[in-house]
């Protein structure tokens, strides 16, 4: 796939870099190799590296280095990446568990239906027509049956952005609401354009509602086992997979999280871009057997 | 200690922000006008990056429970003491028992209370700053409740002499008609040249959701260039795969009521931002309040470079004057 390169402006203090305009596996693997290698040179001057989908962003002190300098250090670092067969990516693979259609989020949904394309439809209904799904059982299978690349955090502390490992021809996309909402319950599991999130906690929001996770993405007293290292979960370059779960399961963990003793089911490996890109589903299904299989 | 009698609206601890953490979604918080809390800083002589409290539009009413050293900056909420009116931009001294309090605002938006040693609250992340979303940060992560008691720290290190003043030619003005400088660019290149050229002669008017999240404007409509959408942005001409957010970044979601994104707002996400206010400016468009009017300026990345270092070197002709005067 052919990579145009954007650099721009964003005032005196940021460089944004978009790799591609449309999103894909490999610029995300590209935004991940150079800021990785970018941070690794620790050049002075630099004050946040903000990597995201298929672009990523620089805040730099202009009193320390030149915008344009650091331009010329970033095509030569892109270029330096060009074979992502060298890249290694340290991940985890993680269980996520979703329960769909929730009270919650349900009565959420209804809240703000003059928002949404569909006014007649639930969220998930609407998303599984629009995707082709005969049903909404097919449509939550093929959301939870491969697993999704954490492609980016941001909006607020600790939403992954998440990027599903399937060939293109399979992979979901949704509009944002009409109008964004000025709520969306802490945990809620949304879809927007080709991202599903995890809304880290109560707030404003745009994407298809779909259900919730039992399990937090943010913990700002960091009680769980964890969050002791941050008060975020996801990391870019993870792989969630969220797997559908019954209320009394989504009960069972809510009482974990309570009561502090929940812990993610997780497996760290690495990977090179190349085996996702060379065949996304048969790493898909490496990838699950490795998280549930000893 | 210092005791919160009237919480006012919105006022929280802040201070330099929290830098480094976008990586994880953490916006920056701190103060929305670093050139008042700065200023403030020296005026009571604390080491740069001292915590202050920031109140807009209303300030609080605060009864200081020791003697301290404080300054008044930012935009005209007229302060009082003891329901005598006291000097902003200016070294003052308080007693224990003393009540500061304020008139309602007269230009501006937004005032800072520094304290010599600072507002002790812990560090999160390397920062004192409130970020309220998420409940971090500041005093208990959140605005100030009537009936709160704030510590003084120790982040002073010298002593200013009570009188120390900011010339008048450095203290800014504020009127209603604000003119804010923005680098172009981005995604602007989804606007038609017209509407970009309509963004900038617009007389922008700022709306009630106006905070330290984000301003939104009211003005004319905006239109994107029609295209296929590419894959993973959504089906909205303004959307675009979901990316940084810089600080000062404007969007326009949807072609309507264009948002400036400010030091609480969201790092990321999927609306087509479409120029950048300059870091000199984010100073000034901290003190617009609703119902005023804001035209943007384009500026060169040069020209925002100029203008930084000569507010610099305003920056630091006030910080001599002030220890000058000692």
């Amino acid at each position: 796939m052919y990579l145009a390169t954007r650099y721009e402006y964003g005032g005196d203090e940021f460089l944004f870099v978009e790799l591609s305009e449309e999103m894909s596996l490999e610029a995300n693997f590209t935004a991940m190799a150079i800021t990785k290698k970018l941070s690794e040179m620790e050049i002075e001057g630099i004050q946040d590296i903000c990597p995201s989908n298929a672009s990523y962003m620089v805040r730099i002190d202009p009193d320390v280095i030149k915008a344009d300098d650091l331009i010329q250090e970033l095509k030569r670092i892109e270029k330096s990446v060009e074979n992502l067969d060298n890249v290694e990516i340290q991940s985890r693979l993680v269980d996520v568990p979703v329960l769909f259609e929730d009270p919650w989020t349900h009565e959420t949904v209804m809240r703000f239906r003059e928002r949404h394309q569909d006014p007649e439809s639930t969220d998930i209904e609407y998303a599984a027509r629009i995707n082709g799904y005969d049903s909404k059982e097919d449509f939550i299978e093929a959301m939870t049956s491969s697993p999704f690349l954490v492609s980016m955090i941001g909006f607020v502390p600790g939403l992954p952005f998440c990027f599903q490992i399937v060939p293109r021809e399979k992979a979901i996309e949704v509009p944002k609401y009409v109008r964004p909402r000025t709520f969306t319950p802490e945990r809620c599991f949304g879809f927007g354009g080709g991202f599903s999130v995890v809304y880290p906690v109560d707030g404003a929001g745009g994407y298809q509602m779909f259900g919730i996770s039992a399990s937090p993405v943010f913990d700002g007293e960091q009680k769980l086992p964890d969050f002791q290292d941050s008060m975020v979960f996801p990391r870019q370059g993870d792989i969630f997979r969220y797997r559908r779960i019954d209320r009394d399961e989504y009960d069972s963990v809510r009482n974990q999280v309570e009561n502090g003793t929940f812990e993610y089911r997780k497996k760290d490996m690495s990977f090179t871009p190349a085996e996702v890109l060379k065949d996304p589903e048969a790493f898909s299904q490496m990838a699950l057997r490795r998280l549930y299989n000893d | 200690m210092i005791k919160v009698l009237k919480p006012g609206i919105e006022a929280t601890v802040q201070d330099n922000g929290r830098i480094g953490y976008y990586e994880l979604g953490m916006p920056p918080s701190g103060a929305m006008d670093k050139f008042s809390y700065s200023v403030g800083n020296w005026l009571v002589g604390n080491q740069d990056g001292a915590a202050s409290l920031e109140a807009t539009y209303m300030g609080p009413a605060l009864e200081f429970q020791e003697d301290a050293t404080i300054a008044l900056t930012g935009g005209e909420l007229p302060p009082k003491v003891n329901g005598k009116s006291v000097s902003m931009w200016e070294t003052l001294k308080v007693k224990s028992g003393d009540i500061l309090s304020f008139d309602f605002v007269k230009n501006g938006a937004r005032i800072y209370l520094s304290v010599a040693g600072g507002i002790n609250v812990p560090e999160i992340m390397g920062s004192r700053s409130t970020y309220t979303l998420c409940g971090i940060g500041g005093f208990e992560g959140r605005s100030l409740k009537e009936g709160d008691t704030l510590h003084i720290g120790n982040d002073q290190q010298d002593d200013v002499k009570e009188g120390t003043k900011v010339s008048s030619e450095f203290v800014p003005q504020y009127t209603k008609q604000h003119e804010i400088r923005v680098v172009v660019g981005l995604c602007s290149y989804r606007l038609t040249e017209h509407s970009l050229q309509n963004f900038l002669k617009t007389e922008w008017t700022v709306t009630p959701e106006a905070n330290r999240v984000g301003y939104r404007f009211k003005g004319e409509k905006v239109e994107f260039i029609p295209r296929e959408q590419p894959f993973g942005a959504g089906s909205d001409p303004s959307n675009v795969v979901d990316l940084g957010y810089p600080v000062g970044s404007i969007q326009i979601p949807g072609g309507v009521e264009p948002i400036a994104l400010l030091n609480d707002a969201v790092t990321g996400g999927g609306y087509v931002t479409v120029a950048t206010i300059t870091s000199t400016d984010l100073n000034r468009i901290a003190q617009t309040k609703t119902n005023e009017k804001v035209k943007f300026e384009s500026v060169t990345l040069n020209q925002a470079l100029e203008e930084r270092n000569a507010h610099r070197s305003n920056l630091s002709k006030i910080k001599d004057s002030i220890q000058q005067q000692q």
